[in-house]
């Protein structure tokens, strides 16, 4: 069952020499998460490894790969390269955060009719990635679309049905 | 990772304030290069100053009618700024070659000037690197080195610097505004960042202590005939093996302004105006693309690997005049 906040409390085997924990607030999906995080947990690790969401997938770590891409504030990011405790109180949105109740986003949908992906991994970063995209409102064309989502590698190859999923997706957005 | 303390500043002052008493502290702002390095042990920061929080973001219009930029304005919010696009198209093609959307939302417009190189070497710390660890030898020199420099090298280092955004603003003859703890002052852009000469471990001529708050572009009319050319390894997402930002003002078909800036190819974004002045007068032909090209390039040096890159700068330079002259 979701809560309206989580605590997470760990024992700091390194209290001697370390910086004390510091209290951090995430606000994931609407939620507000309080974590006693070192400061350099990145985002990416709050999200998965003290949060529990594990949407969010760790790739290269070392924002190459766009796996762990989610949204803060509505701007697609690479929560690998930043830190847990330099987005306290921004609002941030995980694959897990983009359906309505039952109903999957558009694009979750337009992912499984199309067919866009095989094993799944760089899906959750692909997704929110185009909404990101969609948000800033620069891609107009398939040309455009390829270059707008080339910090998204898919090492199976579904880069075609990820496109057309996308395409689909952003001409009925349009239309709205 | 290693651990460090962590301080979020929100006055400029603070921010300077906040480095001293430490033995290694950085300022961090996007993190999308300095986080890559910690997590790959080359750089050690004891402690980090989050600027996030200055009042560093806006982009304005000068007195002069340049533009100003804030040192934390992201380079996506820079590239599709209104006046930037306007004003200054060329840097808005550049800093879009950069990165992925994701990276240049992150990334500031001062992180940007603070970009390490991608050798190889450098980040490999089972090597020797005369940039990550003085005097420990170069292996780059006589090792794989295609994406090295040719021009401005030394026999200690051969690393370029990565970044597009500066190409560009090395060819609108930018200024970096710094302040720290002896004051305020201004940087030419052409002075900040250094070649490798024996201190390779020095990128810049920013001083301990000092933070970059605004980069000022001064009035342009490089709004017409402009290209910024990248070639890379595959067609997005890359850093450039060689990249040039072209720029033109011309009076019927007659030079009467241009800029050539080129990156990949050196330690710093590489310009050289006497090469440019040679060609204010003459005409917008590919021959004269290609005198310019050969000039700029004249003393430059391949090491095996990279030795492609002197050819490839020279026509990667008249393909990126061609298309500038092409913009109506």
């Amino acid at each position: 069952m979701k809560q309206e906040t989580s605590t997470l409390e760990t024992d700091d085997p390194f209290s001697d020499t370390l910086p004390a924990y510091t209290l951090v607030n995430l606000r994931i999906n609407g939620q507000t998460h309080k974590l006693r995080l070192q400061p350099w947990v990145s985002l990416l690790d709050a999200i998965r490894e003290y949060v529990g969401l594990t949407g969010t997938k760790k790739g290269c770590d070392h924002g190459q790969c766009g796996a762990c891409t989610v949204l803060v504030d509505g701007k697609r990011i690479n929560s690998c390269l930043t830190l847990a405790i330099m987005k306290d109180g921004a609002e941030i949105t995980t694959i897990e955060g983009l359906a309505d109740g039952e109903a999957n986003h558009p694009l979750q949908d337009a992912f499984i009719e199309h067919d866009a992906f095989q094993c799944g991994y760089c899906t959750p970063g692909q997704i929110c990635s185009a909404i990101g995209m969609f948000n800033e409102g620069r891609a107009h064309t398939l040309e455009d679309v390829k270059e707008f989502m080339s910090g998204n590698i898919c090492r199976c190859g579904a880069y075609t049905n990820i496109n057309a999923a996308i395409m689909e997706v952003k001409s009925k957005l349009e239309n709205e | 990772m290693n651990s460090f303390s962590y301080n979020k500043v929100t006055e400029v002052a603070e921010a300077v304030a906040d480095l001293t008493g430490h033995a290694n502290a950085r300022f961090i702002a996007g993190g999308t290069n300095l986080l890559d390095l910690m997590k790959e042990n080359v750089a050690r920061p004891d402690h980090l100053t989050d600027i996030n929080k200055l009042a560093l973001t806006a982009i304005e219009e000068t007195e002069d009618g340049g533009l100003s930029l804030g040192a934390l304005a992201t380079n996506a919010d820079t590239a599709w700024n209104e006046l930037v696009e306007r004003k200054y198209p060329l840097l808005s093609q550049a800093i879009l070659a950069g990165a992925s959307p994701q990276l240049r939302n992150m990334a500031t417009n001062g992180g940007n000037l603070f970009q390490r190189t991608r050798c190889y070497y450098f980040y490999d710390t089972a090597t020797a690197c005369n940039k990550r660890e003085p005097g420990s030898g170069c292996s780059a020199i006589n090792g794989i080195n295609r994406i090295h420099a040719i021009l401005g090298t030394s026999e200690h280092c051969i690393a370029t610097h990565p970044s597009d955004m500066c190409v560009a603003l090395a060819a609108l003859d930018a200024k970096v505004n710094v302040t720290g703890p002896y004051g305020d002052r201004v940087i030419e852009f052409r002075d900040f960042h250094r070649l490798p000469g024996d201190t390779p471990h020095l990128d810049n001529n920013v001083q301990d202590g000092e933070l970059v708050t605004s980069i000022e572009l001064p009035p342009s009319n490089f709004t017409q005939h402009f290209h910024y050319l990248k070639v890379r390894e595959r067609q997005s997402y890359a850093f450039a093996l060689v990249s040039v930002a072209a720029a033109l003002e011309l009076d019927g078909n007659t030079i009467k302004d241009i800029r050539l800036a080129l990156g990949g190819v050196a330690h710093k974004p590489w310009r050289d105006c006497s090469c440019e002045e040679a060609f204010i007068g003459q005409e917008a032909t590919e021959a004269n693309f290609r005198a310019l090209a050969e000039m700029i390039l004249a003393d430059a040096k391949g090491y095996g690997s990279n030795t492609f890159k002197i050819e490839l700068a020279k026509r990667a330079i008249v393909r990126a005049f061609s298309e500038a002259l092409k913009n109506n």
